[in-house]
């Protein structure tokens, strides 16, 4: 069981994100850490791999600036190698690029019985890189799985759906996407940090994968406009002083809601 | 450019045409004359309604026998399109079948797409999709510069839908082409988690619990609320993530948009992720122990205060009123 999951390193989402002035893209500098919603990816893959008994979890990622800490990571974590896709043609790449790179670099090595994603980023949130790497490959996908296990040669999910979930079974091998929560990612290891400073990390450059990056011209779409949204102002905040719930009761009253 | 031709991803559940589904028509007969309803499914019981919110002719696939939405239904629109039927704009829904088919569908077309919108319009330079960031603080414009189909997708609750006089459009039955491999999900079964009282998203008060709860147990206190105020419950993902409540209940980006007249945060801090899904609420009322904590930055009313203290005095005063 041969297992890649796809990753994404993003700008630490406790620090404030802002937009880059003259591209209207969100900033990417500084340090770039694993996005937390690729973990649940990393540690479904492990726990695939070792009930399987054989194969190993690789891990690939696509930046512009050549960053590999949020990969080591999940090197860390116990993904056994790493391909990175860096150029700097790849900045300002759509979903649609950023999916045809992943693909390319996926089969770059020789292919998955599993590709894994989360549900989106937690920075951009397009939401499309999954189902458009397994259109990009050909393969079937299940996404917004919340439960995953494989049975022989045949994988079954519990995917989250509007009013509540079905159990799906598909074929291998498939694309899937993973929920937060689908299982508990683990801490890395002190012994699993070391390691993973000599894991195999291979960089590789859009060319390398016989892709022509299109960046900004070739996104299909630009940024003509941002505004600022109406906010919201904030109104009275109160100290409970025990009596407090009186408050929320006589707002209520006066919006004659009870 | 005009926009001559616009499709709508439109969806049915129990014979009846979705809010979002109207919201989206409502919309796009505005920028078109010619509206085109395609449903993933069998779209017979609410023709009639698609027809009164702009659609002029409907495209229905009939049952889709378990198979997943995404790849069977962006192979249609692909075969549709190849046969000379070419939208300028393909308006979807963010939800799950709208995801999984936009992003099929603009690798079968290679063209880029545009997601979480809440807004569209024709420039006459061409079309203009705006998608809010940071959690709605700041609204992005940005122009598709590519031929079309354009493909977008919108929140729900971007427009609010209106009946119009449209009549019933002629059905137009389409089929599934084969899939090959790219066809091999399949779904075996269907669950549905019950809830009782009004559905999340369309009750007029919601009352979410967030990790300020402490411990699962605590979530009861949300509900015996919500029911007191024939409201719905809701959640923070952070408890939908740690398993206290089911995903259904959760509020916020990859769950619900809720807009009621009043939205009651307890124990909830107010990431961007579940704000974007309640800013759009009438009146908020935030009870948090920190006082620094930004889901008062939002609310009409705030109380800086201990959840397990403020919730069940509140309880008990509204049950002695009934």
């Amino acid at each position: 069981m041969n297992i890649v999951v796809c990753v994404k390193q993003i700008p630490d989402p406790a620090s404030p994100g802002a937009l880059d002035a003259s591209t209207h893209a969100l900033k990417r500098e500084g340090k770039l850490i694993l996005d937390e919603s690729d973990a649940y990816g990393v540690e479904m893959a492990l726990q695939l791999v070792a009930t399987a008994g054989a194969g190993e979890v690789s891990i690939v990622s696509m930046a512009p600036n050549g960053e590999t800490s949020g990969m080591r990571t999940a090197l860390a974590m116990g993904a056994a190698k790493g391909l990175l896709v860096s150029d700097p043609a790849l900045a300002g790449s759509d979903a649609l690029t950023t999916a045809k790179v992943l693909a390319a670099a996926i089969t770059k090595l020789g292919g998955a019985d599993l590709v894994i994603t989360a549900t989106e980023s937690s920075d951009g949130y397009t939401g499309t890189v999954p189902e458009q790497i397994a259109e990009v490959l050909g393969l079937p996908s299940v996404t917004f799985a919340k439960k995953v296990k494989i049975e022989g040669s045949v994988l079954k999910v519990d995917r989250q759906s509007e009013s509540g979930y079905d159990e799906v079974e598909c074929s291998l091998p498939a694309v899937i996407s993973v929920t937060a929560g689908v299982v508990e990612p683990r801490y890395p290891s002190f012994k699993g940090i070391m390691d993973a400073k000599k894991k195999p990390l291979d960089v590789v450059t859009a060319g390398d994968l016989a892709i022509t990056p299109t960046g900004w011209a070739g996104a299909g779409q630009k940024i003509v406009n941002v505004t600022q949204a109406e906010a919201r102002k904030a109104g009275e905040v109160i100290e409970d002083d025990g009596e407090a719930f009186g408050k929320i009761v006589a707002f209520l009253e006066n919006l004659k809601l009870i | 450019m005009t926009i001559n031709n616009i499709w709508v991803f439109a969806q049915g559940t129990g014979g009846v045409a979705t809010t979002g589904t109207l919201e989206l028509l409502t919309k796009a007969r505005s920028l078109s004359s010619k509206v085109t309803a395609f449903v993933g499914g069998d779209a017979s019981a609410f023709a009639a309604s698609l027809g009164e919110h702009g659609a002029t002719k409907i495209y229905a696939t009939g049952d889709l026998a378990g198979k997943l939405p995404g790849v069977a239904l962006s192979a249609v629109i692909k075969t549709i399109i190849d046969g000379g039927d070419s939208p300028d704009v393909i308006m979807f829904p963010q939800n799950y079948e709208g995801r999984d088919t936009i992003a099929r569908l603009s690798v079968k077309l290679d063209r880029t797409v545009l997601t979480n919108s809440i807004d569209i319009a024709d420039s006459g330079d061409g079309v203009v999709a705006t998608t809010p960031v940071f959690g709605g603080n700041i609204l992005v414009e940005t122009v598709f510069t590519g031929p079309g189909p354009h493909l977008v997708s919108f929140r729900p609750k971007s427009f609010v839908a209106e009946p119009a006089s449209g009549g019933t459009p002629e059905i137009v039955a389409v089929t599934v082409p084969e899939l090959g491999t790219q066809g091999g999900a399949r779904v075996v079964a269907t669950h549905t988690e019950q809830t009782t009282g009004p559905k999340l998203d369309e009750a007029a008060i919601v009352v979410s619990g967030g990790r300020g709860l402490g411990e699962a147990g605590n979530y009861s206190l949300i509900e015996d609320l919500a029911k007191l105020l024939k409201g719905a419950p809701g959640a923070s993902r952070a408890i939908v993530d740690a398993g206290w409540v089911p995903y259904s209940y959760q509020v916020g980006q990859t769950g619900k948009v809720v807009k009621p007249s009043v939205y009651i945060a307890a124990g909830i801090s107010g990431a961007t992720q579940h704000m974007v899904g309640m800013k759009g609420s009438k009146n908020i009322i935030a009870i948090n122990k920190d006082k620094e904590a930004p889901i008062f930055g939002i609310a009409d009313l705030g109380i800086v205060g201990d959840v397990h203290k403020v919730l069940p005095k509140l309880i008990e005063a509204l049950k002695s009123r009934s």
